[in-house]
């Protein structure tokens, strides 16, 4: 198994290599810079502040500076925030986004399967019409009408919550945006967990199982272990999208998590602060897909064999 | 005594459609019962009638009385005391019946913990003595390893292990033998026969095979279209059967022989020293595993009107050589068809010349488009082929060759979903003949359908070959096919030609150990 993770980090430099290069020269065909203000600098001003970061080498210089600064670990200087690091701005941020989507990812992944194999279990009957119907809906009301709407109805309405700000990370204050952040995944799980089970449930394997006279509690372990391989195939994905931040959300919540870097810097052409999240975007995709396989090798003896 | 198994009037149903027409079957303890039929006739709906299987929207009525107990209707925790403890059950596809998630000890142990309430550890042991007692090889080191690693023989070993772990008063055997090899079938039969008497359980074997059946089961039951149509004694219905589906399934073996061809005729293929292997499996990208060899070094030759029979168990490298010679394979060696080498021609240039020689494959299933019309497939080669025929002359030669493979021309608008087993193999042979070709590759084009059908399909494809002087590479692993189709066979065994000759020569007096064994296995 190690040999086999040390070769899938391996593989994943390139991957890693390839992305840092294509952003790095996209974010700087946008137009404008990251010193472009509404009331223009004077030019003396500018050539300095151009000269201190950098910017006034060749671009293929400034690649190469990027490209050796990033091995050693150093993401640079954030262009609009001023006397901080692109990492110590990613370290402030990451605790905030990192919480908010784990409890959102178990919230979903709970509430899904629990959901998906009562509806399975309850195929064509109003349970499982509820569900698809809850599934649907979560899908397609975007996360900035779930917001409000939770904020007006338990925050001002009941009163029961606050309706943003982070306080240190007080519990009262992750549960809507944990909601509005768990509530598109949830919908998704329980139709990847209903749909693995009702094709699991058609097997012939399955059938031996009745054929052996087996009690229910035994078949169900037998169907969710298969069921297991779709959903954790959906997780790796999804794990990476939750745990580096929503922008909506941490938007309409007013959370300072890492989610909003990424739209401020590239709006505000900070182009190192785009970089450093999207190093650290496709890393835990890296790292969440390589989880996701070997995931599927621990519950597939199939997969464990040809890996 | 009270029969062990009573079934009255036993019916099954879907929506208004219905499948099983009122069976009434007795079993007495210790007895084997064979439900004979081909596809479509009701026998496996009954036994899983029986074993409360059937899908939700299946309607189930009569009367099922296990042992005076009432199974029809009986409610789901009364059903799992029976069933798997007092009845067994195996299945068909030994490929797909155990779950490739968890390891044959967990579940053999499975049923065991269920009904006997045995410990993890007292499981464990149980199930190395049934792993045993099915002949497997290597039982201890089985209990560990996944179903993908062991051969179907083997599963279908773990199966019946399984299926007789709680010492069942009754096993039911669904088609327990058909997806194996016939070396292995004979095992298998033997196997249960032998445990039968040792446990003295009473059996219901449920199959298409009356061959198999007089092996094993001294009453038989024949059904045709959902009923009942004679039961008795298995040898009685043999010598005298009395109703006309028996007569017919009795008369279903392939018979007759293939006329010798002309003399004189000329070589159409040719192949020399062909050689089909794969990418073995692990290795490093810097040092690969050895290559997985499927056909080493095989010489043959067909001439116009001939047929050579194709012979071997499943992975014997058969169908990997037919589509070498086809040239859908990579392959070393030389394949000539007429005066012409194709292993020297690209693709391209391969491309004209694929006009001379035609696959029909064994899955009529797979093997159509299900989005075209029947017709639209037979003539998609005339599109590549003839390009210069116009829609109508196209159409004309599709009526004539649904026409020629005995199909009514009047249904080729249709799709193939709507035609039988042996109908979509009729259109599968139409699609390869109406190119006129000198050569056909038949890859096991029988091994999915009925017996019945078999008989026509080896009569059409005889016919065929008198008419248009036709060149027939035929692979089966189904000896009384080939005998009745082929002029010579060869004998494959890991790749390799075993033997050789006439087909008379070498299935009456088979010289190799090998032979002689897929002999015994189709001929006892």
């Amino acid at each position: 198994m190690i040999p086999f993770v040390l070769r899938r980090l391996v593989q994943a430099i390139p991957t890693l290599f390839l992305v840092v290069t294509l952003s790095f020269f996209l974010i700087r065909l946008a137009p404008g810079g990251p010193f472009d203000l509404e009331r223009p600098l004077a030019p003396a001003a500018m050539e300095t502040l151009r000269r201190v970061y950098g910017l006034d080498q060749p671009l293929v210089v400034q690649y190469g500076r990027y490209l050796a600064a990033l091995l050693r670990g150093d993401l640079g200087p954030s262009f609009s925030v001023r006397d901080l690091s692109v990492a110590e701005l990613l370290a402030r941020g990451l605790p905030v986004s990192m919480t908010l989507g784990a409890l959102a990812l178990v919230l979903a992944l709970g509430l899904g399967v629990a959901l998906g194999g009562l509806a399975a279990a309850r195929r064509g009957g109003i349970l499982d019409h509820a569900v698809m119907t809850l599934g649907t809906l979560g899908l397609t009301v975007p996360g900035f009408v779930v917001a409000p709407l939770l904020q007006i109805a338990f925050g001002l309405a009941l009163g029961w919550l606050p309706v943003g700000g982070w306080e240190g990370g007080d519990p009262r204050h992750l549960v809507l945006p944990v909601i509005t952040l768990a509530l598109p995944q949830v919908a998704v799980i329980a139709r990847l967990t209903r749909a693995a089970l009702i094709e699991g449930a058609g097997l012939p394997h399955r059938r031996t199982l009745r054929a052996l006279g087996l009690p229910p509690r035994v078949i169900a372990l037998h169907a969710l272990r298969g069921a297991a391989l779709p959903v954790v195939s959906y997780l790796g994905p999804a794990a990476a999208g939750l745990l580096t931040g929503s922008v909506v959300v941490e938007t309409v919540f007013g959370l300072p998590g890492v989610g909003r870097y990424f739209v401020d810097g590239a709006l505000n052409r900070d182009y190192t602060l785009v970089m450093g999240t999207v190093v650290l975007i496709g890393v835990f995709v890296i790292v969440l897909n390589l989880l996701v396989d070997l995931a599927t090798a621990a519950i597939d003896p199939r997969v464990r064999q040809a890996a | 005594m009270a029969p062990l198994l009573a079934i009255r009037g036993l019916t099954v149903a879907y929506g208004g459609r219905t499948v099983l027409h009122g069976l009434d079957l007795d079993i007495a303890r210790g007895e084997t019962v064979a439900l004979v039929g081909e596809s479509g006739s009701g026998k496996s709906q009954a036994a899983l009638a029986v074993m409360g299987l059937l899908p939700e929207r299946a309607a189930v009525s009569g009367s099922a009385r296990f042992d005076g107990t009432e199974l029809v209707g009986l409610p789901r925790p009364a059903l799992d005391r029976i069933r798997g403890a007092r009845i067994g059950m195996v299945f068909q596809e030994p490929m797909t019946a155990l779950d490739p998630l968890f390891t044959v000890g967990h579940q053999i142990a499975l049923p065991l913990r269920a009904h006997r309430g045995l410990t993890g550890r007292q499981a464990a042991t149980r199930a190395r003595e049934l792993l045993r007692l099915v002949e497997l090889r290597d039982a201890e080191a089985r209990l560990t390893a996944y179903p993908h690693e062991l051969s179907g023989g083997e599963r279908q070993r773990v199966m019946i292990a399984m299926a007789l772990a709680c010492e069942p008063d009754l096993l039911i055997a669904d088609e327990p033998t058909t997806a194996l090899d016939v070396t292995v079938q004979a095992r298998i039969l033997a196997l249960l026969n032998d445990l039968k008497q040792r446990l003295g359980m009473a059996m219901l074997f449920v199959s298409h095979d009356l061959r198999l059946v007089r092996r094993i089961a001294g009453r038989t039951a024949v059904m045709r279209a959902g009923r009942l149509v004679e039961v008795g004694p298995t040898e009685r219905l043999f010598a005298a059967p009395a109703a006309p589906e028996t007569r017919d399934l009795v008369a279903a073996e392939p018979a007759g022989r293939k006329a010798p061809p002309p003399p004189g005729s000329p070589v159409v293929l040719e192949a020399r020293n062909v050689a089909v292997s794969y990418p073995g499996r692990g290795g490093r990208p810097w040092r690969p595993a050895p290559r997985r060899v499927a056909v080493a070094g095989i010489d043959l030759a067909v001439r116009a009107g001939e047929t050579l029979g194709l012979v071997g168990e499943s992975g014997s490298g058969k169908s990997s050589l037919g589509r070498a010679l086809l040239r859908l394979e990579p392959s070393a060696g030389i394949v000539r068809f007429e005066d012409r080498d194709l292993t020297a021609l690209s693709r391209a240039a391969l491309r004209p010349l694929r006009r001379g020689f035609q696959p029909v494959f064994q899955d009529p299933h797979g093997s159509l488009s299900p989005r075209m019309s029947a017709g639209a497939i037979v003539t998609e080669g005339l599109r590549v082929h003839a390009p210069e025929l116009g829609a109508r002359e196209r159409d004309a030669r599709a009526a004539a060759a649904f026409a020629e493979v005995r199909l009514d021309p009047g249904t080729r608008h249709r799709p193939p979903h709507a035609f039988s087993g042996g109908q979509r193999q009729r259109i599968a042979i139409a699609r390869a003949m109406i190119l006129r070709p000198r050569l056909v590759v038949l890859d096991e084009p029988t091994s999915a359908l009925d017996r019945t059908v078999q008989r026509d399909i080896v009569a059409l494809l005889r016919d065929l070959q008198a008419a248009h002087g036709l060149a027939y590479v035929f692979i089966s692993h189904d000896l009384a096919v080939v005998r009745a189709l082929s002029d010579r066979v060869l004998v494959l065994r890991d790749g390799r030609a075993v033997e050789h000759g006439p087909v008379d020569t070498v299935l009456e007096t088979p010289r190799e150990d090998y032979t002689r064994a897929l002999v015994a296995a189709a001929t006892t």
